[in-house]
Order: structure tokens, then sequence, then C-alpha cells
């Protein structure tokens, strides 16, 4: 079971290392980890993919809160929510065949970003499955290279992952 | 904190400068390793935060098991450690090391410093998520230039830490279904651990179980939160437990655990551990609850708090004489023991017992001897047993007494020792001979690791690979050499009167008891085991 973690950490020195290897320590399985700055530049907010049944899930959740570093974390996969994934693809394109590539780019609503005599360069966004079938569309030319950012994702409508964090404000 | 504990070397030099004229103690280790186990043992016996100082690279490496340790604990130290000036990190400089990345995975939180200006916040910040909520070790490396610098002292009385919360309320709705919870049990227990000690629920425990006429079993952690001569004291429960406490988990209906962790020593067979039971599971570290087992009725929380609340949810008195019963014949069924011959471990820590009339602050090192001091010691107070529970390390103990007996002056501190262990610290004799830190060394002294012979001999054909430890010393030579009086004992005759010569002589003490060689641990639950499966006594072919 494939679950969505939006987490705002705290953007000090070594905070990815700290969750990243939480992760590792403890034997959970990261799918994808997407980071990056927040409208607040003191914070950035992580996006993680996680894969395991329930109780992992309770367990990665706890672990991640237990850590200074990590300001707040939910669970979004089961609210409405816009996930997107940028993917950089770099495919065999033999002139013969270009037009063929073309078409597939323009199904998906992808963009050629850059163009050699034998290949080309394909971003596409979308959610997951999205970003997988234009790479199966992709694959009988020849895929040379994929980049993927992992997702990232926002919840639907007016609300936030705001930042009102309860935790130690005051020290003795 | 009054005391700090550690070692100078090159990138702490301008720290240990302004150490030397300032008002803080520094009591000079012979390893890093037992300056943070010293501050490790401050800490267990004050409820502060102790303190430990290393310089860069193998001084900070040197601390890590000692940090490990508190981490696995959850004591509260903060070690600060020397780093290579700013511009040289990550440069493979001399003595640099990423003590930062090493020991992430064992403190709850470290820094390193390379402002000046975040210095005294950063102290500040250390000192208070080492000592709140689930405590723990804090590392602060502070590269040299950063000690040469100068600095207008700021030092916010706020702190801002939005992602820690270290207070957390009990919930209401929780509290009141484990109060019912604890009314509809036949068979509940109490089940206490480290928590209780750190949160100073003793007494909350204590009300609880003789109001509710709750039995009372607790982890090596929890040792000395119930007084252990009361009536409703089983014993520890788990691999070495007391078979009376081993049953109890296996027949309650009811556990109800605070600051416990059912860690594997504990629970044993994870799918057998307390089949019939419903759990309550207090702690203040909500990762704890649902880790190893699931918890019907969870509560997040101090424990003190937690108790308090629950408390005033159990109004009135309850009885339940037909499980004291059944636990009190499972006590006289299955009474520790031992033969009353040759010279054994537990019959020098009973006279131990009287001769300190138990009051002593009991250290231990890790393996057959620790198991011995825990069930043939027992306490009536928190804070007056250290010993390296979760991590297991062994080399802790002497350094620990002397923590804590530097904690705790006047107080009478005994470090119980074996062979082995005492071995992987023994230059702290150096320390205890400097300062003439009163810390009595018991080893019990069989020649082996003991532990691991033990489990040789049962589970791995008594092929006794490498755990002889021939070569060793005379340990009362060594002692004297550094100046500590010793005396070896190799009767049980003598026992008494060389325990209580080491209690009377002045500052430290080496009592060097060739014990039994291979008298074993009992009862034992194999590895992996069953509770109520138990070796008992005897040799097992």
């Amino acid at each position: 079971m494939k679950r969505t973690l939006s987490v705002l950490v705290e953007n000090r020195p070594g905070v990815l290392t700290r969750v990243a290897g939480l992760f590792s320590r403890r034997g959970y399985n990261i799918d994808s980890l997407a980071v990056g700055r927040t409208e607040n530049p003191s914070i950035s907010r992580m996006t993680i993919v996680v894969d395991g049944d329930e109780q992992i899930i309770e367990q990665v959740s706890k672990q991640l809160n237990k850590l200074i570093d990590v300001i707040k974390l939910s669970d979004i996969t089961d609210d409405p929510h816009v996930g997107r994934e940028l993917v950089l693809i770099k495919v065999n394109a033999e002139p013969a065949v270009r037009g063929e590539i073309m078409q597939i780019v323009d199904i998906f609503r992808a963009r050629i970003v850059d163009i050699a005599r034998n290949s080309l360069i394909i971003e596409a966004t979308g959610d997951a499955d999205k970003i997988d079938a234009i790479e199966n569309s992709l694959r009988p030319f020849g895929i040379r290279e994929v980049v993927r950012t992992g997702k990232i994702a926002m919840l639907r409508g007016a609300k936030t992952r705001g930042m009102e964090a309860s935790g130690d404000g005051a020290g003795e | 904190m009054d005391t700090v504990f550690g070692i100078p070397g090159g990138s702490v030099l301008p720290l240990y400068h302004e150490l030397a004229v300032a008002s803080i103690r520094h009591i000079l280790t012979r390893h890093e390793q037992a300056a943070a186990h010293a501050a490790d043992g401050y800490a267990r016996a004050s409820g502060k935060p102790g303190v430990c100082i290393a310089t860069s690279g193998p001084g900070a490496t040197n601390l890590v098991t000692g940090i490990a340790n508190a981490y696995m604990d959850s004591i509260p130290i903060i070690a600060i450690t020397g780093q290579v000036s700013v511009a040289m990190i990550g440069r493979d400089s001399f003595q640099e090391a990423d003590i930062t990345g090493i020991t992430l995975p064992v403190t709850k939180a470290n820094y390193l410093v390379k402002n000046i200006r975040d210095l005294a916040v950063t102290i500040h910040e250390a000192f208070h998520v080492a000592a709140t909520g689930r405590p723990g070790p804090v590392l602060i490396d502070v590269p040299k230039d950063i000690t040469t610098q100068r600095a207008a002292f700021h030092y916010p009385p706020r702190l801002h830490l939005p992602g820690y919360r270290s207070r957390v309320e009990p919930h209401a709705l929780q509290v009141a279904q484990a109060a019912a919870a604890i009314q509809a049990a036949t068979k509940p227990l109490l089940f206490i651990g480290g928590g209780v000690i750190t949160s100073g629920a003793h007494e909350e425990v204590r009300q609880l179980a003789e109001e509710q006429d709750i039995p009372v079993v607790m982890s090596m952690m929890g040792k000395g939160a119930f007084p252990e001569q009361h009536p409703l004291f089983i014993g520890m429960v788990g691999m070495h437990g007391t078979a009376a406490a081993n049953y109890a988990i296996c027949e309650t209906d009811l556990i109800i655990g605070v600051g416990v962790r059912f860690d594997d020593r504990v629970t044993g067979k994870i799918e057998a551990f307390a089949p019939k039971a419903k759990i309550i599971h207090i702690d203040i570290d909500a990762a704890e609850i649902g880790k190893v087992v699931a918890a019907h009725i969870p509560i997040v929380a101090d424990a003190r708090q937690a108790l308090q609340a629950l408390l005033a949810k159990l109004p009135g008195k309850m009885e339940r004489p037909a499980w004291r019963q059944q636990i009190k014949r499972w006590q006289e069924e299955n009474p520790l023991r031992y033969e009353q011959c040759g010279l054994k471990p537990q019959y020098v820590i009973e006279e131990l017992y009287h001769l300190t009339g138990g009051r002593a602050i009991i250290s231990t090192d890790v393996g057959q001897h620790q198991m011995w001091a825990v069930q043939y010691y027992p306490l009536e107070r928190p804070r007056a047993f250290l010993s390296s529970c979760g991590l297991g390390t062994m080399g802790f103990g002497v350094p620990a007494a002397m923590g804590a007996a530097i904690a705790r002056p006047g107080e009478t501190v005994v470090a119980i020792s074996g062979d082995g262990s005492f071995q992987m610290n023994i230059q702290e004799l150096a320390t205890l001979s400097h300062y003439r830190i009163p810390v009595k060394i018991v080893l019990l002294n069989n020649g082996y690791l003991g532990m691991v012979r033990q489990w040789q001999e049962f589970f791995f054909d008594r092929r006794y690979a490498y755990s002889e430890m021939a070569g060793n010393p005379d340990f009362v030579k060594v002692a004297e050499a550094y100046r500590v009086p010793g005396r070896r004992v190799t009767t049980r005759e003598e026992v008494v009167p060389a325990l209580q010569e080491a209690l009377e002589t002045e500052g430290p003490f080496l009592l060097d008891v060739l014990i039994d060689r291979e008298e074993n641990v009992f009862p034992m639950v194999p590895p992996g085991g069953t509770l109520n499966k138990m070796v008992t006594g005897g040799r097992q072919e």
C-alpha cells in the first residue's frame, strides 16, 4: 500500500539526512522523496511516498514526528489532492520515427525540450500512472535515460497543510 | 549541573583553557567512553543531565558507545565535542571525524555550531531537548575557531522549537477507558519501566498498585521504581526474570505498561507474550505505542500525569485475593535459589545487601553479574540502580558508578562487575584514584565471559569458543598499582569481612571475588522462547 506523506521540516542542515537515514535505519522503503523550500524560506516541505502496511505507515509517521526538525506531518493519501511528478526521458529517435514519437508526446501533453541527431529529451508532468504510461509508450523506441522527481502533492480546495505547529515555544 | 567529565585534546584546547578557571568541576577520565558513561551515571543517579567533553576525531568517536548507551536507555546526557575549524571541515583534516553524521542514529538531536552567534542558543536547546519529553543524549559539535571567537552573550529565554513537543497531556477518554478496564479486570498486572523513574511516578505507581490491589512486575530499567520487598511486587520479567513474574505475564488479563518499551529480552516470543491480556500502554513517546505489541488502550503522556489522571478516575479500593494468592503460590513454588556451597556470586550480593541495608547505589556492568545484581539486591527507591539495559555495554559499570558517586556524595556506591566487563574500562582505576572517588568495586571474577559461556553451555554444544579469560591479571595488584586498595576473596568465609573492609575503607576499593566459575543465571527463558518455558536451575543435559 502506497501512502503519500506531506512533511513540513525546518530548513536546517542535515534534515534530509535525518529523514532519509530514519527510513533506512528502521527498514522502511521510500518509494519517492521530493523536497523543496516552501513560501517560508526557513521551512521546507518533503513529499514522501512510502510503501508498507498500516502498522509500518503508523511507525514511519510516529518516528518522523519524533524528529525535532519535523514540524508537521500529514498523511494526505485519502484527502483529495493534486499529485504531480515531473519526468525527463531521453529516448532514441532516428529521423524516421520522430513523427510517431511526437504523436505520443502530444497525446500525453508532454513536451520535447531537447533534440539531438538521434535522440530527444521529453518532459512530462502528471500523476504516477501517467508518467508510467508515457514511459511504457516510449520504451519500444529505446529509452536511454529517465530522471523522475518523485511525487509532490497539494490538497485541493482552500485548505492548506499550514505551519500551525504545537511544539515548544518556551524553555525553562 | 556542576561537574563535567572529559579529556582535553587539540580542538578543545581553547575550551579547556577557560574551563580551568570556570566554576565547573571537571573530572579527567582516562578514556572518553568512560566520560560518556560517567555523565550517564551522573544523570541516572541525579535526574539531571550529565555532561561529557571530548576532542575532535578519535576523542569524539570514543564517546559514541556511551552516547548509544544513553540513547537506548533514554538518559539525558550532553556530549560536547571539539571539531576542526570551520574552514577545515570536510577536508579530511587531522583529527577530523563527521561526528554529527556518526551519531545521527544514536542521539535525540545533534548540532554542528558553525557560527558563534548560535552557540548559546544551541546549548540552551540541547539541554532542553535532552532533559524533556523522552530524555536522550544530545551532541554539540563545536569547531575550534568558534571557541576562540568573541560574541555578545545572547541567551534567549524562549526557544523556538516548532517541531518538538515535550509535554503531552493524557487523553481524558483514553484514561477513562483505562480506568474501566482496570475495574473490569480480574488479573491485572502493572508492568513498570524506566519511564516511571524518569517522570518520578513511583509514588503514583505504588498508590495505584495498593488501592487497586494490582501486582507489579518490572523491566530492568524499572528497578527501584517500586519497593521490591512490597507484598505486591513479583519481580523482573523476561529472560532472567522471576518465574512468578513470567507466569503472571502469561496469565494476566490486563497489562498496565508504564514507561516500558516491550524489549525482546522482556517479551520473549512476541506472539506468545501475554496471550490473555488487554494492554494499556502509557508512554510519553507515541512511537513506542504499537511498535512491538499492539496496545488496546494507548495513553501518550508523561507517566506521572497519566497515573494521576487514572487515579482520579478510580475512587475506592479493590481487592483481588484470588489473583494475589495465585501469584503467591507461584512465588513459593519457584523462589530464586542457588546452591549453598562453594563461593557463589549470589551469596556475595546477598551479603552486600545486608551490609549496606539495601541502601547502596548499585551500578553494574553487563553479563551474569548484572542479572545476579538484579535478582539478589532488592531496592526500595528509584535512581539507585544504574545498568546498561538496552545496549548491554560491557565497561559501563565502573565509570557510571563514578558519575553517581559524584552526583550523590555521601552515598555508598558499589560497582558490581565481572572480569570481562571490568577490563573494558579498567583504566578508570586511575580516575578513581586521582579524585579518590569512593566507588567500591565488587568484581565477581569467574575467569570467563560468563554469560557467553552460559550460552555456549546451553545453546552451542559446550564449545567454549574464546570465552575463557586466560591471562587475567591479578586485579588486586592492578588496583594497587593505581593506589586503589584491594583484597582478593577466595572462600565463602572471607566474603563478609572483605565486604566490610571495602565499605569501611575511605575512597575507592576493589574486591576481587573468585566465584564458582561455572555458576549460571537462572531462571532463563531461551532467546525467542515463551516466558512460561523457563530453565530454572541445575545443569541442562
